[in-house]
């Protein structure tokens, strides 16, 4: 059994234009242990599933499923109490903008105890070395000195360490990074990476890593998910998806990748936008801007039909020889 | 004045002369610590030197704080720099005339980071345009209506939109604003700063496209600002990566990317994340982050995350020296392979 099993998720905003849905009947599994990535452009609805799993969407955010499972429990028929009991503990996040994500007037000490103090009932000398365990672990050096350091005194890569500390504090079981390190520097981004793949291995706990960058996914993730317009537009194993996509926008975004270039002058674009609260297709959501539809793609909606090693959303797959294939691509840094 | 602007600009194409030189730039800036403590000296560009031809883009890479917006702000004349030659078509900054300066200050426009944050919300996008015009020309008002549909049919925008706000645009075309608004004067060098850093896989593509084409009509030289690498690679013609205000390793691209000689360039391309699994290089973590400004370390700026470094490193600067086609700070540059 998956430790995360959603399945058909949509979440609706009331806004005064109208109900807009950010996400559109996702269904989502995560595995004990597993990296899963999900990959998306903004407003493709990557961040708000997150939210939705946490439980952290505002009021205007409506929430239907018709299956929405942590480790065996329902998260949709529980009671609010015990819903809390495991955000923060069996299910943590990483947030963006680790400048931000910390409260400016509390010492960095404090917000990693205040953790352990609600979900573990921690208190004392046993409370502030646990403190100091985490950011040790977490690679900040002197960590003794740094529970009494404001956020402001620390750097971006060192305040995303401390709010992984805080995030990892109750041994999660799921760990939610919504684009952990899209505020970082490179080197800082590796470093980040790399600690978090290492806790992820060290401790068994799944990760979900949600990101617009393929590279980080391409290097981090067993598993990806692309999300377009709300909804799954592939899911396959990582080296599948990125070797041999199936879906056109897969296809599309890989090639439009400097990385990719292979040398020619000009990239490869997806022409048109993301569609908005007003001019959703009546087809396949991606038919607008893809250059395979043909009437059957803007007249019905495709489901999510299996292909090699996962599923994709299209009625013409791409074939092995679509090109944009790895092999190609000596040359390029 | 609207048409003999307009045409100069085929008379410059395939001319690769030096547009901007700068030489030994620096800019110091004193911060106070505090009451009793002397003042400290932040040297967030100290000495930088590269030369730019007409039609050619020079990347300038690095982290937060090595001194790439700094460098940005003294090119475009928005800060005077501490010491140093600025040069744009061979005539020297300093000591101008107010209106010498307002005459040099056309050559040079910026495109900023954020499309979201660069234009002004209660202006439409015809007057976002025009704006230039009506600060630096003498044009009527037709005519400057004019010129800036013309640039908004350049940059891919749809001239009816002339009348519209920014947020009725989305991210990529914002950005498209921004660079219609730096082209608006005829400008030679277009200073980027993380110009599609903030902007969407698919839109990033259609706008380093847009750049490249303008390029090519406008012979526009490009001082390109980026951490991203893949990008860089794709776009620059030269690349310069600077550490703490100083150029570590200066070269052509070609030349650079397939051989990189200083430790921290290796490191940068390593941390680089890559969708092909054969491109990844050998995974080299930097240590450590980048120190402060007020207080770097002694000797190489790099030594205290360098893998390589030895005790040379420690007490000696490294000179910015001519290694294997390139310019390179690095003691040790010749066994880096």
């Amino acid at each position: 059994m998956p430790l995360l099993d959603i399945k058909n998720l949509s979440v609706e905003f009331t806004t005064r234009a109208g109900t807009f849905r950010a996400v559109d009947g996702i269904d989502l599994t995560v595995d004990e242990g597993e990296v899963v990535g999900i990959v998306g452009e903004s407003g493709s609805g990557k961040s708000v599933t997150s939210l939705a799993v946490m439980g952290l969407l505002g009021s205007n955010g409506k929430v239907v499923a018709d299956r929405m499972m942590f480790g065996g429990k329902d998260l949709l028929t529980m009671p609010p109490a015990q819903r809390r009991a495991i955000t923060g503990k069996d299910v943590a996040m990483v947030f963006q903008e680790p400048m931000t994500s910390l409260n400016p007037c509390f010492t960095v000490g404090f917000q990693i105890m205040e953790t352990l103090r609600v979900h573990e009932g921690l208190s004392g000398k046993a409370l502030r070395n646990r403190a100091i365990a985490l950011l040790e672990q977490v690679g900040i050096p002197a960590p003794e000195t740094r529970l009494s350091a404001f956020p402001h005194q620390l750097s971006g890569g060192m305040s995303q360490r401390v709010m992984i500390a805080i995030a990892i504090a109750c041994n999660p079981r799921l760990l939610v990074a919504d684009e952990p390190t899209t505020a970082l520097d490179v080197t800082i981004q590796k470093q980040i990476l790399d600690l978090l793949v290492r806790l992820q291995k060290e401790r068994g706990m799944a990760l979900i890593l949600i990101t617009h960058d393929m590279g980080v996914v391409a290097e981090t993730a067993q598993r990806v998910v692309v999300m377009y317009a709300g909804q799954v537009a592939e899911t396959r194993p990582v080296a599948d998806l990125f070797e041999r996509p199936r879906h056109p926008y897969t296809g599309a975004l890989l090639d439009a990748l400097p990385e990719r270039a292979l040398g020619k002058r000009r990239l490869p674009t997806i022409p048109g936008m993301v569609p908005g609260i007003a001019d959703r297709p009546s087809g396949c959501l991606f038919s607008p801007r893809c250059r395979f539809a043909d009437d059957r793609c803007r007249a019905e909606r495709p489901a999510l039909f299996d292909v090699d090693n996962g599923k994709a959303r299209c009625f013409y797959p791409l074939p092995d020889t679509y090109s944009g294939g790895l092999a190609a691509a000596e040359g390029a840094i | 004045m609207n048409t003999d602007t307009m045409r100069a600009a085929p008379d410059r194409a395939a001319d690769r002369s030096i547009v901007l030189e700068a030489r030994d730039l620096r800019k110091h800036y004193a911060v106070k610590r505090g009451v009793f403590k002397p003042m400290a000296t932040v040297k967030a560009l100290d000495g930088v030197s590269f030369q730019l031809q007409a039609g050619r883009t020079l990347a300038v890479v690095g982290e937060s704080g090595c001194g790439k917006s700094t460098l940005a702000r003294s090119v475009t004349m928005i800060e005077p720099p501490s010491a140093g030659v600025l040069c744009y078509d061979g005539r020297d900054v300093v000591g101008r005339s107010a209106s010498e300066m307002k005459d040099l200050r056309r050559t040079v426009q910026m495109v900023f980071q954020n499309p979201y944050g660069s234009l002004n919300p209660r202006k439409t996008v015809g007057s976002i345009l025009t704006e230039p015009l009506v600060i630096n020309t003498d044009m009527g008002k037709d005519e400057r209506r004019a010129r800036a549909v013309a640039m908004m049919g350049k940059v891919g925008l749809r001239p009816d939109q002339v009348d519209r706000y920014p947020h009725m645009f989305s991210g990529g075309q914002r950005q498209r604003i921004a660079i219609a608004r730096a082209l608006m004067l005829n400008p030679r060098v277009v200073v980027a700063d993380e110009p599609v850093s903030a902007l969407d896989v698919s839109i990033q593509a259609q706008v380093l496209n847009l750049m490249m084409d303008l390029q090519e009509e406008l012979n526009l030289a490009y001082l390109f600002i980026s951490h991203d690498l893949s990008v860089v690679r794709h776009i620059a013609d030269a690349i310069m990566v600077m550490y703490l205000g100083k150029p570590v390793e200066h070269g052509a691209k070609d030349v650079v990317f397939a051989r990189p000689r200083h430790p921290y360039t290796r490191i940068l391309l390593a941390a680089t994340p890559r969708v092909n699994p054969s491109l990844r290089l050998e995974r080299v973590l930097p240590k450590g982050e980048l120190p402060s400004p007020l207080n770097p370390p002694p000797g190489c700026s790099f030594h205290k995350r360098c893998p390589h470094a030895t005790e040379r490193c420690a007490a000696e600067v490294p000179a910015l020296r001519p290694v294997d086609d390139r310019l390179v700070a690095c003691h040790y540059a010749e066994q880096m392979n």
